[in-house]
């Protein structure tokens, strides 16, 4: 399942590069928008990163389970013998490792581009790394939930952002406290927390999401 | 499975049976809610007497302690209705769940809305994201998702179910409004009404703000009933009991 | 009776401002709650009985058409249905 989605995601690697893109772009309004001056985008940079990633991910969100859908393959996939809840939780890691790690990647440049204090990075790196699983495993419920609907990107940012605040306000704090030179292991810990919650729960949910939306 | 539930219960969960049991509910529901809405406001505009501190711009508090404590009910009760439909899929628990969102949403405004008109004088802002009323604005946006993914299915039931599971997962936020202000330092002012210890309001205050609150109760009752009513008879509009019911009303 | 005067209830302490547009707010979106059943009522009803018309006018129609089909020839296109 999971070579099966990294393989159909490799053959579209357009669609790889657009969030990336897409944040590298949105992050560089931000200078545009606020002026050049160092002070102040350093005291932004962090909650910018974190923002931007997250949009980004939204806007790919979408896409996890439309090809799917459109080809009929989603409905074997609900009957088939194996635990749906196995499925899921691999076809999020595929999404995420498409979607995320290079967004991942690319957040010191963009951190950069902010004038985020180097040795503030590797906790931002960490947040992301805990929070963007997260924002998957989340998003993934929500995306089945609308499976098949007549809906709109607006309709699932709408739903997927109110839940997700509790996860952007501890990363961007552990971030902020990074920069002030407080510890920031507690909102770290936290987001840990709620990731291994996540990932038992959120593939289960995920499944059963589906089912309702298929209305199997 | 369903041997345990009364008899009366069971017959309640039919569309025509619960249509005419609302039909007679709501207008009772609606005239106390009136009353004691009367009654509580007179209470708390005229007779209560000004706050030491806050002079009478306390007086917000007898609608927007009680829209509060309503916006949460609202949220448990369609939490509850939701999974019930989504376990046992029943029919009349999917209309309660999507027709008490909107009075939810309302009531969740209106404590956004009559909050900030009273930080502004209290606090000298009209906003600040503190957790109370941080938590209390994602209640508003979780209501509106719902209401929206609800309408986004051109199958009203399977629309009803999806909604209804959103509304499963956000329910975690409800504590976390209610709590909010036990595990952090907020702006917003703690509790002070408990049920068990003594309240720390004097009585001549606390009164109408309970008489508010059963007011608010006996109002989203009318309301969910009568919404209730107008749902049933879409989803069941090919039944025999509503052709009769259409064909025999005179338009008004 | 905590005020003096009308005057001085309608001022409400000085924070008239807040105070009453608060109660306007609580006032206006619950009677805004209270009419839309109503709305949404004689909505349902109107489409259902225009349902019910249109339903009662082609029944009309089939039964005056396929007498004479039916009561001459067999035929050989399949019977029409509602």
């Amino acid at each position: 399942m999971l070579w099966r989605d990294l393989t159909l995601a490799w053959r579209r690697r357009g669609d790889i590069t657009m969030p990336v893109l897409y944040a590298l772009i949105v992050t560089m309004l931000f200078p545009f928008a606020l002026g050049p001056e160092d002070t102040l985008l350093q005291r932004i940079a962090g909650g910018v990163v974190l923002v931007t990633v997250l949009l980004a991910m939204l806007l790919a969100l979408d896409a996890m389970f439309s090809s799917d859908i459109e080809d009929g393959s989603l409905e074997q996939l609900v009957l088939s013998p194996q635990p749906l809840a196995l499925l899921m939780g691999m076809k999020i890691l595929a999404h995420w490792l498409t979607t995320a790690l290079p967004l991942i990647i690319i957040s010191p440049l963009l951190a950069g581009m902010l004038h985020l204090p180097h040795a503030v990075i590797p906790v931002l790196l960490l947040a992301l790394l805990l929070a963007t699983p997260l924002l998957s495993l989340l998003g993934a419920v929500l995306v089945a939930l609308t499976a098949g609907t007549r809906r709109s990107g607006m309709l699932l940012a709408l739903m997927l952002l109110p839940l997700c605040m509790p996860a952007v306000i501890f990363a961007a704090g552990a971030v902020a406290a990074a920069q002030q030179g407080l510890p920031w292991l507690a909102p770290i810990a936290w987001l840990a927390a709620a990731l291994v919650l996540a990932i038992v729960l959120a593939p289960l949910a995920c499944g059963a999401a589906l089912r309702i939306a298929l209305d199997a | 499975m369903t041997h345990w539930i009364p008899l009366w219960l069971h017959r309640l969960s039919s569309p025509p049976t619960f249509y005419r049991f609302a039909g007679v509910v709501w207008p009772w529901a609606m005239a106390l809610a009136l009353l004691t809405g009367l009654v509580g406001l007179y209470g708390g505009l005229v007779l209560a007497p000004p706050d030491y501190q806050q002079s009478d711009a306390y007086r917000i508090i007898f609608i927007h302690v009680p829209s509060a404590w309503m916006s949460m009910f609202i949220y448990a009760v369609m939490g509850l209705a939701s999974f019930i439909a989504l376990v046992w899929r029943i029919k009349l628990a999917e209309v309660v769940a999507m027709q008490s969102a909107p009075i939810g949403a309302a009531f969740t405004f209106i404590t956004l809305v009559t909050g900030s008109l009273w930080g502004k004088p209290m606090w000298g802002t009209w906003w600040t994201w503190d957790a109370r009323l941080t938590s209390e604005l994602v209640l508003l946006f979780l209501y509106l998702g719902v209401i929206g993914l609800y309408h986004a299915f051109e199958d009203r039931r399977q629309g009803a179910r999806a909604a209804g599971f959103l509304a499963i997962i956000g329910i975690i936020n409800v504590p976390i409004v209610h709590f909010s202000v036990n595990w952090w330092n907020t702006l917003h002012q703690g509790s002070t009404i408990n049920i068990f210890s003594g309240s720390k309001m004097s009585t001549d205050m606390l009164w109408p703000l309970l008489v508010m609150t059963l007011a608010t109760k006996l109002y989203f009752i009318a309301s969910l009933c009568r919404r209730a009513r107008s749902d049933l008879l879409a989803l069941e509009g090919g039944k025999d009991w509503v052709r009769t019911l259409a064909t025999r009303e005179v338009p008004s | 009776m905590s005020f003096t005067s009308v005057h001085d209830f309608l001022a409400m302490g000085g924070y008239a401002a807040y105070v009453w547009p608060a109660y306007g707010v609580f006032l206006l979106v619950l009677l805004a709650d209270a009419l839309a059943p109503t709305v949404r009522r004689r909505q349902v009803l109107r489409d259902l009985r225009a349902q019910l018309a249109r339903q009662a006018a082609r029944h009309a129609r089939k039964d005056s058409d396929t007498l004479p089909v039916s009561a001459t020839v067999p035929s050989a296109l399949p019977p029409r249905s509602a």
